[in-house]
């Protein structure tokens, strides 16, 4: 009965893998030989070797990891605050708890357009957006140029994966609160444990699991980023840009070799993640 | 799964509310969080019922000084500069409900089988299907795009975008059942194994339908992110063939003139299909959110 998914996941997860692998060690650089046309030959690692040579995908590299810890940093503390002021009763829980999720609801393409709009790097008389509402809360010192920073501008856009995506890591945390066995806090009380010894002794160190789900979740999201920054900036623009965004532009070239082995290094960047994690929970799971 | 959370929620959410200082200062702090968290929501809305005029730099924070629909329209059935997004949701719509009911009955054979039918190295298998969920795309992308080409099986657009998001939701919709029917009794399942029924008897009479809970689970969790995806979309569509987020980015980054209003329109007409399954099956929402991270 689950032949056909293996099957199925066999050819289009790892079938495919081995073609890319392939590929990215080609000289498949125009559509001539993209289509066949033209013939082309195996190069071993030397698309890799110039990618991660060169200074524009090196600045891809240094945006992705930026992006990351801005994301993961973002999301773990906002969703682990949320979820502990939300994990004692508070007059409208139920309704706090929805509003704060709310946004993962919504595509990163559609949450793109508004903050498109709120990072607008317009400053002084032509600023709208966030700049302009700094100038009206008389802070005006905020203003920046945001996602249009050579240096930082990713970041402004890992804020925006921030807003949309704390949620999501809050409802991971409540879930990790509400695991706490009752007898626990109790036991805790009854040794005489003000609030905070009992969060901090007691219920913290039981969140472990939970917050490394929650940097598995977030973190393999992060180094998949593409939708997001192609609705807030484009492609083209250098200083937003991160590998999946190169593959993109490296297949609209027809520079498929380029665009596989960019690929294979993304993959490469997960499994160093993943894989430690599944033969974890793997093991977990056997004893 | 996400019942026992659900139900560890009611619980504390039930408790009797005090008003002290401490759930004051954590009142005040939760609201100036959600002021936050709700301005874009805010801008969307007030700048989607402005008249084009209306929408300069100098005003950009206050109300409409009327409020009209017209952004609203040209976003729903397009405008001289504006695409149409109309299209762009029905083939989302077409897209999404075959897509998500086909995912989620593979989703909950699979799930039945390795929750249930323990094979030979089945957890090795599992993991093997697994780590499907956390595959870049990238790195699959240019031999898909060459194959899909190649097999010329399915019809661009839609057709091909229903059968890849089946296939690449395989380990995700098996992760979320089998851990589902890992949390119910097994007697059932035993009782019509003695009664000599097969694996696919005793699925078909005994397990379908004690799932319901399950198919919600998956059957939102497929809808929103395959809704949601705009990587798929861009490489196996376009434009005129393409679901709606393919066509929500071209209004939004293809018109040389900036229309913000009618953007965001059609940024709200875009989130409404997943937000209104948000606000009504929010409570298995959350459930599968918790099946795709935690383990049972």
């Amino acid at each position: 009965m689950v032949a056909p998914s293996v099957i199925l996941i066999a050819i289009f997860v790892y079938w495919l893998i081995a073609q890319n692998v392939a590929t990215s060690m080609t000289d498949i650089h125009t559509a001539a030989q993209a289509t066949g046309v033209e013939p082309h030959r195996f190069v071993g690692l030397d698309n890799y070797i110039a990618l991660l040579g060169s200074e524009a995908f090196q600045h891809s590299l240094k945006n992705l990891l930026l992006y990351t810890v801005v994301f993961l940093g973002g999301t773990l503390l906002f969703g682990f605050l949320w979820s502990w002021l939300l994990d004692r009763p508070v007059p409208g829980q139920a309704i706090f708890r929805s509003v704060l999720l709310a946004p993962m609801a919504v595509s990163f393409i559609a949450a793109g357009v508004v903050w498109r709009w709120l990072l607008n790097s317009n400053q002084g008389e032509r600023a709208s957006g966030l700049n302009r509402l700094f100038q009206m809360t008389g802070l005006d010192f905020l203003q920046n140029n945001w996602w249009n920073n050579i240096n930082w501008g990713i970041s402004a856009i890992a804020m925006v994966a921030v807003w949309q995506l704390s949620g999501y890591v809050m409802a991971m945390f409540l879930a990790g609160f509400r695991g706490v066995p009752e007898e626990l806090r109790e036991a805790g009380r009854v040794d005489g444990a003000s609030q905070w010894q009992l969060y901090r002794y007691v219920i913290f160190p039981q969140l472990t699991p939970v917050a490394l789900s929650a940097v598995i979740v977030i973190g393999h999201m992060s180094l998949k980023a593409f939708d997001l920054i192609m609705s807030i900036s484009k492609a083209s623009n250098y200083q937003t840009k991160v590998p999946a965004i190169d593959m993109f532009v490296f297949k609209g070239v027809y520079d498929y070799a380029n665009a596989a082995a960019v690929g294979t290094i993304l993959l490469v960047i997960v499994a160093i993640l993943i894989v430690p994690y599944l033969i974890h929970v793997n093991r977990a799971e056997n004893r | 799964m996400a019942a026992t959370i659900e139900n560890r929620l009611a619980i504390r959410t039930n408790q009797p509310r005090r008003l002290t200082p401490g759930s004051a200062v954590r009142f005040v702090l939760l609201l100036v969080f959600l002021i936050v968290v709700l301005l874009p929501v805010y801008v969307l809305v007030v700048s989607s019922f402005k008249a084009p005029g209306d929408a300069t730099a100098s005003n950009a924070w206050s109300l409409p000084t009327t409020w009209v629909l017209d952004n609203w329209k040209n976003a729903w059935s397009g405008g001289a500069t504006i695409p149409a997004q109309a299209p762009g949701v029905l083939r989302s719509l077409a897209l999404v409900v075959p897509a998500s009911v086909i995912s989620a009955f593979l989703g909950s054979m699979n799930g039945y089988v390795f929750a249930k039918w323990r094979f030979p190295h089945s957890n090795l298998v599992f993991t093997f299907l697994l780590f499907g969920m956390f595959l870049p795309y990238q790195a699959v992308m240019i031999p898909l795009v060459e194959l899909m080409l190649k097999v010329d099986v399915l019809p661009s657009g839609i057709p091909q975008l229903i059968f890849l998001h089946v296939v690449f939701g395989i380990p995700i919709t098996t992760l979320i059942f089998r851990n589902y029917y890992t949390s119910i009794p097994g007697e059932l399942i035993e009782a019509a194994r003695v009664d000599g029924a097969g694996m696919f008897r005793t699925y078909r009479s005994v397990v379908l339908p004690n799932s319901i809970p399950g198919f919600v689970v998956v059957l939102i969790w497929q809808f929103t992110s395959i809704w949601n995806d705009f990587l798929f979309a861009v490489f196996f569509t376009n434009a005129s063939n393409g679901p709606v987020t393919i066509t929500l980015n071209n209004l939004a980054q293809g018109s040389m003139l900036q229309n913000y209003g009618a953007s965001m329109s059609g940024a709200l007409i875009a989130s409404f299909p997943t937000l209104i399954v948000y606000i009504l099956l929010g409570r298995y929402f959350i459930g599968g959110l918790m099946a795709g991270s935690v383990k049972a």
